[in-house]
């Protein structure tokens, strides 16, 4: 049974679209474990490593040539804040791993500065995520992880790793930066998985 | 990286309110006695929930400002214009008021006793708070460099001066108003910059680890001046919070 908080009124607000614990913020808070990381465009890099040790790279102008996608997408971070209606350019991960020979099931982002965060291969494939440059019509800034980061809408947004530098394909799941200081293995928002025992 | 501190299985717990300070005109700390509650790292967090007589539920997390301390802690809260949450916790809630906890949370911007490194601790505002919790658990040197807009702004102004007489030198605070200064102060207002920084920051070879906490804007701008100045990045911790306006 609840406790109730005497005096507390709160604005209820049904929206199908919040998941449980979240409220919706219009601003577009910064969490970062640390300073933002200066990347050069010059020697930017973005690879895909497969579990044979195989890697495909792309450089800005050969990632920015690359199909890309407008996703309008809602976020969700741990920190129970959501954002409805965020709009992206980014090239589907479908796209960076078209011609990838791969029997991976889980995936290791790597981010320039260090930060990891691992899910499973699947949740990045079939239109469910990117790596977005572009952030409401502009280039994405260095705090909310320009030059290019990863965006994977349906999981809590640490999962979305900014300042991406790999995608790392393995046949065993390997936890990242958050997942082992104690934030859950998977972050599904709608399951409400933030931390490690929920 | 270590692991964090989490008991076994996270849930939430009755917390009741046992007194509450004012700090300023607009941030509050509030003592709260939970049962069973056997401390935490300073720097951690709570998940605190509130629950309307109707059962809509909203909730926010909250640094810890107290030092570990079995059955209470401290959170420091700074009302945000037009929040949900944060007006009730300054403004409303009343010694026997009862809402609900989860934690200790966090397992990185986190200073641990056993840590025998000299931390450079830098906090904007209300985000001084972990910051807090920190000195009051520091068994090793530790300079806190602090900003805030003026003197009125300043939160644990008493318990930041009897922490640092009380550290024999270990505890060592420094301040920079950003708007309007003490009486007699010897500087005009000022930004944090990278010369009071480095006045403040520990030599290279000192192996320090810094914390920065504050509003977005003031620790993308510390953190940066700090990697300027020499600080390996792998040593800067930070936490932010705010808006951006992007």
């Amino acid at each position: 049974m609840a406790v109730i908080s005497r005096g507390f009124g709160g604005r209820r607000r049904d929206d199908a679209n919040l998941p449980p614990g979240q409220y919706r913020t219009d601003d577009f808070p910064v969490l970062s474990a640390g300073p933002t990381p200066r990347i050069n465009l010059d020697t930017w890099e973005l690879a895909v490593i497969t579990e044979a040790g195989e890697r495909s790279t792309w450089s800005w102008a050969e990632f920015t040539a690359l199909p890309a996608d407008q996703p309008t997408v809602d976020i969700h971070c741990v920190t129970h804040w959501s954002k409805f209606g965020t709009r992206w350019r980014g090239v589907a991960v479908d796209t960076l791993l078209a011609d990838v020979e791969s029997a991976a099931d889980y995936v290791v982002a790597h981010s320039y500065g260090g930060y990891t965060t691992n899910m499973p291969l699947e949740d990045l494939l079939d239109g469910q995520a990117w790596v977005a440059y572009e952030f409401d019509g502009e280039p994405l800034t260095p705090v909310h992880g320009g030059p290019a980061r990863l965006l994977v809408p349906h999981l809590y947004f640490w999962k979305s790793a900014k300042w991406l530098r790999a995608l790392e394909l393995r046949l065993d799941d390997e936890p990242g930066f958050w997942e082992t200081a104690g934030y859950h293995n998977d972050g599904d928002p709608w399951r409400e998985q933030r931390y490690q025992t929920d | 990286m270590a692991r964090a501190a989490l008991p076994n299985r996270l849930t939430w717990q009755p917390a009741t309110v046992a007194a509450t300070r004012t700090e300023t005109g607009t941030a509050r700390t509030l003592v709260l006695a939970v049962a069973g509650w056997t401390g935490h790292v300073p720097g951690q967090h709570v998940d605190v929930r509130l629950t309307a007589p109707d059962g809509y539920t909203a909730y926010r997390s909250y640094s810890i400002s107290s030092a570990p301390a079995p059955g209470l802690l401290e959170v420091t809260v700074q009302a945000v214009t037009g929040g949900e949450v944060s007006p009730y916790l300054v403004e409303v809630a009343e010694p026997g008021d009862q809402l609900e906890i989860r934690g200790p949370l966090g397992g990185w911007f986190i200073r641990r006793p056993a840590d025998s490194r000299p931390a450079l601790l830098v906090g904007g505002g209300s985000g001084v708070a972990p910051l807090m919790s920190m000195v009051r658990a520091a068994t090793n040197p530790t300079r806190l460099l602090y900003s805030t807009r003026s003197p009125s702004d300043a939160l644990f102004s008493a318990d930041l001066a009897s922490a640092e007489a009380a550290g024999g030198g270990r505890v060592a605070v420094t301040r920079v108003y950003t708007r309007a200064v003490p009486p007699g102060w010897p500087a005009a207002p000022r930004r944090l910059d990278a010369d009071t920084l480095a006045r403040v920051a520990w030599p290279r070879e000192a192996d320090a680890v810094a914390f920065v906490c504050g509003p977005t804007g003031f620790v993308e701008t510390v953190a940066d001046l700090l990697v300027d100045i020499g600080h390996d990045p792998a040593n800067i911790r930070t936490e932010r919070f705010g808006p951006t306006g992007g």
